[in-house]
């Protein structure tokens, strides 16, 4: 039961991208078509599930103090690993997802899982959470990249959608059409679900950009 | 001299971090509220930035390229860059407190802060030289700052106005963000 919490959890109460608004960079940057947000969206779940495995597994071992750099290495460890596996099997999508694939490192939803779950949960328990963040991020990329997908180019994972009955406005496919896609959507979310998103950026991530923060600011979580 | 211009208005203009690369938008959204608070960020990526630069070429060229480590580049660089970060505020708050104030509370936030790692990963991806990294991150400093200056002046004019209820707090944010990205745009193929 504690388990299918945990897994649902991610996927709608506490999604990364929609509800905490974590891992903005990704979300923008990568999401020109549906289908990089798939690949995006699972390499963030592979090394999210490694990451929450390992550091569940260390969580006895690793002295507090030092907690934040080994968080690191670890994920780092499990980004080099993606990174190659992609090379290797879908050099398509490694070349579509480009530097976005090793700032993986940096997306505060790997970091604020270790931190705020991992550390205090049993191995199973944090892997449910790693693969329920995860789909919920990559469920919120591929509805981040059809918008901008059938808007800018008129198709859906690369099928034509709209029969041609309108010229595609390519601005949605370019930067600015990622700024406003997200925007838009979140606006939506606010006007008809009971979903309140009003925070901004760093305000969102509980976190509060922990680094070196982690350790004095964990107690006192939202007042950013 | 003019790849020297070239390389740094293309950084600062052409693909500006935030606007068209979609790199730190974090600190992007979260310290733009406020004009003085966005040069203070500004100025600590720009100082940082430039720093880690140097810092992840001279590791990549003479540590991990010669001895066939390349594959251990995004775990070495991010404990290069956090290293550094934890070293420049010590010394700092140690030497210069005038400045440690002035930057103090944004050095933390900066190791999380995506465009960092990035510009150094673009460094090695593009095989820049040494004084070409170092151009090229000062200019995606300067670029950032400048999305943020701009983007604080456009901020504190919503925070005046008369918006839907619906659209307050982060999906206006977003939807000007986007505006400004259409005129940076117009930097696009200037050289």
């Amino acid at each position: 039961m504690k388990a299918l919490k945990t897994f649902t959890n991610g996927l709608l109460k506490e999604n990364p991208t929609f509800r905490l608004v974590l891992g903005t960079c990704p979300t923008l940057a990568v999401t020109t078509a549906a289908i990089n947000g798939v690949g995006m969206g699972l390499a963030t779940t592979a090394v999210l599930i490694g990451s929450n495995a390992v550091i569940a597994a260390t969580r006895k071992v690793i002295p507090d103090k030092v907690r934040i750099p080994a968080f690191i290495t670890i994920i780092a460890g499990f980004v080099t690993i993606v990174q190659f596996l992609l090379k290797a099997y879908l050099p398509a999508i490694d070349a579509a997802l480009g530097i976005y694939i090793p700032l993986i490192v940096v997306n505060c939803i790997i970091l604020a899982r270790a931190e705020m779950f991992a550390c205090k949960n049993s191995v199973a328990l944090s892997v449910i959470d790693g693969l329920g963040m995860g789909i919920g991020f990559t469920i919120a990329l591929i509805i981040m990249g059809s918008v901008r997908e059938l808007i800018g180019n008129g198709t859906i994972f690369g099928i034509n959608v709209t029969a041609n009955l309108f010229d595609p406005a390519v601005i949605m496919i370019l930067p600015p059409g990622g700024f406003l896609a997200f925007g838009v959507i979140i606006g939506l979310l606010n006007k008809f679900t009971n979903i309140k998103i009003r925070k901004t950026g760093c305000a969102g991530c509980k976190l509060q950009c922990g680094l070196q923060h982690g350790a004095s600011s964990a107690g006192k979580e939202g007042d950013a | 001299m003019r790849e020297i211009i070239v390389i740094i208005l293309g950084a600062v203009l052409v693909e500006n971090f935030v606007l068209v690369r979609f790199l730190g938008i974090c600190p992007f959204l979260g310290v733009s509220k406020k004009l003085n608070t966005a040069i203070g960020m500004g100025g600590a990526v720009i100082f940082v930035m430039t720093l880690a630069s140097a810092f992840t070429w001279l590791v990549y060229e003479y540590l991990l390229a010669p001895f066939g480590l390349e594959y251990l580049q995004i775990i070495v660089f991010i404990l290069v860059i956090a290293a550094l970060v934890q070293f420049v505020e010590t010394v700092l708050k140690k030497f210069i407190p005038s400045l440690y104030k002035a930057l103090g509370i944004y050095l933390p936030l900066i190791t999380t802060n995506c465009a960092v790692l990035g510009v150094a990963l673009l460094n090695v991806e593009r095989q820049y030289n040494f004084l070409n990294s170092v151009l090229y991150s000062f200019g995606a400093g300067l670029g950032f700052t400048l999305a943020l200056i701009l983007f604080a002046g456009v901020r504190e004019r919503i925070e005046m106005s008369d918006i839907p209820e619906a659209l307050k707090g982060l999906p206006i944010t977003l939807i000007a963000a986007s505006l400004v990205s259409i005129a940076f745009f117009g930097f696009q193929g200037l050289f």
